[in-house]
């Protein structure tokens, strides 16, 4: 049985079948099941796509496909890790308890809402699933509007460009100095910053959204700044993090930390429960979570094969960040957060460099762990990946 | 020429840009990308591409 149908949770039932096309998979999803790619939710505006144009394979197609038992629209209310059993609800209907033989939690990670004041908090919105996006494009309307966005992180900023080609005004409120703080050297940090506000984004470094409250003059909402400012918006956007949805297997005693624990097999505390996604803290990357697509693709091959029998430690090799911020393609291969070292920038070539810069990681020892490449210079993603030590 | 995108995570193959940096000639048809090339961005074989015409 598998609990998500996003990318990891679909993604597994293809590599298992792949492997087997026999063994019965139970797919159990509180959505609609329907197959779409998350990192589109970002750039729909300026592709002038809906979300619902977002949906590459209907949930119906994938499970005729897959040969899978989808059970959408059904909330799995508890797992009982000494019966081997799942519990779940289908929308209007009575709770159904079922065994498993395996159970796979790919349950995902939900936007991080920070306290805040003001008659209109409950306003704010995040988008981390379709129908956010659809409530989100329904909500703001055509543009022009006025967006303010909380955070100026990876999300953050592709949002925020998204949202600028569609001709929306965007503010991008954040505490730290520049976007992207905690992933690129200041270097590229200032590149971003500069390309985003000549498409005309107004920054907000050093400060942090205090309140939002209805507006009183021509704008529905005034937000109110750390820093005093008070500003009008259409709508505010959060982007501020991801939190592994470990609530299931915590009460269900599977050991969690910040996502759902696993080792190097993918598998959880419990025999028999494994979990990989966004909700999983993975042995193989020091005990971290990965919210980016590429780690599921490598964990799901080797989860599949596990799970047919043939045990397999799940080794994950480089896997650079594509940052979808047409102002400024990025690549960023983030060394590891606990890795000293110092960013070096490269000596950009004349022949070759339109615009944009190469930056990379190296650590004491004078090793390359890691490599920042932007604009034009993303082309030598190759060429940084193979000079950059495990 | 075409584009094509990956239904996995969005990366968009144009047959008229090519890949130049994964060896593969701008004007290069999908059908004449290496079976062995995979998505940059999401790590998917070509043959689990599963390719929409955009």
């Amino acid at each position: 049985m598998i609990v998500g149908a996003g990318l990891a949770g679909w993604t597994t039932a293809r590599e298992f079948r792949k492997l087997d096309a026999s063994t019965p998979i139970v797919l159990v999803t509180s959505d609609s099941g329907d197959f779409y790619a998350k990192p589109t939710l970002s750039n729909a505006c300026a592709q002038k796509r809906s979300a619902e144009q977002l949906v590459t394979t209907p949930a119906a197609k994938m499970a005729e496909t897959l040969n899978v038992t989808l059970q959408s629209r059904s909330l799995v209310s508890a797992i009982d890790i000494q019966a081997k059993t799942l519990t779940f609800t289908a929308a209007g209907g009575a709770p159904r308890t079922q065994p498993y033989g395996q159970l796979v939690l790919a349950t995902g990670a939900h936007p991080i809402r920070l306290p805040l004041q003001g008659d209109a908090s409950a306003d704010v919105q995040s988008i981390n699933q379709l129908t956010d996006l659809a409530h989100f494009q329904r909500t703001l309307g055509a543009a022009p509007k006025t967006v303010l966005i909380m955070g100026a992180g990876l999300i953050g900023c592709e949002f925020a460009n998204d949202l600028l080609l569609g001709g929306y005004h965007v503010h991008v409120v954040d505490p730290t100095e520049r976007p992207l703080a905690a992933l690129l050297p200041a270097a590229a940090s200032e590149q971003l910053r500069t390309a985003l506000q000549a498409l005309g984004v107004v920054w907000h470094f050093g400060a942090t959204v205090q309140a939002v409250n209805r507006g009183t003059g021509k704008s529905p909402l005034a937000v109110t700044l750390s820093n005093g400012d008070t500003l009008g918006a259409d709508m505010v956007l959060s982007a501020v993090g991801l939190r592994a949805d470990i609530a299931l297997a915590s009460a269900a005693g599977i050991a969690c930390e910040r996502g759902v624990a696993v080792n190097e097999q993918l598998q959880t505390s419990a025999p028999h429960v494994f979990a990989l996604g966004d909700c999983a803290q993975y042995a193989s990357a020091g005990a971290r979570t990965l919210p980016y697509v590429m780690p599921i693709m490598n964990a799901a091959r080797a989860l599949a094969a596990t799970l047919t029998g043939s045990p397999t430690a799940l080794v994950f090799p480089l896997m650079p960040v594509s940052i979808k911020t047409p102002a400024l393609p990025t690549v960023v291969a983030a060394p590891h957060p606990a890795q000293a070292g110092t960013w070096v920038a490269d000596a950009p070539d004349p022949e070759t460099a339109h615009g944009g810069g190469a930056w990379r990681f190296m650590d004491p020892q004078g090793q390359q762990r890691g490599f920042v490449l932007t604009g034009g210079q993303t082309s030598r993603r190759m060429e940084l990946a193979k000079a950059t030590a495990p | 020429m075409k584009t094509y995108i990956c239904i996995v995570c969005g990366f968009v193959y144009d047959e008229a840009a090519g890949r130049p940096e994964d060896g593969i000639a701008a004007g290069t048809q999908w059908a004449d990308v290496p079976e062995t090339w995979a998505c940059p961005d999401c790590g998917v074989a070509k043959a689990d591409f599963e390719v929409v015409v955009v």
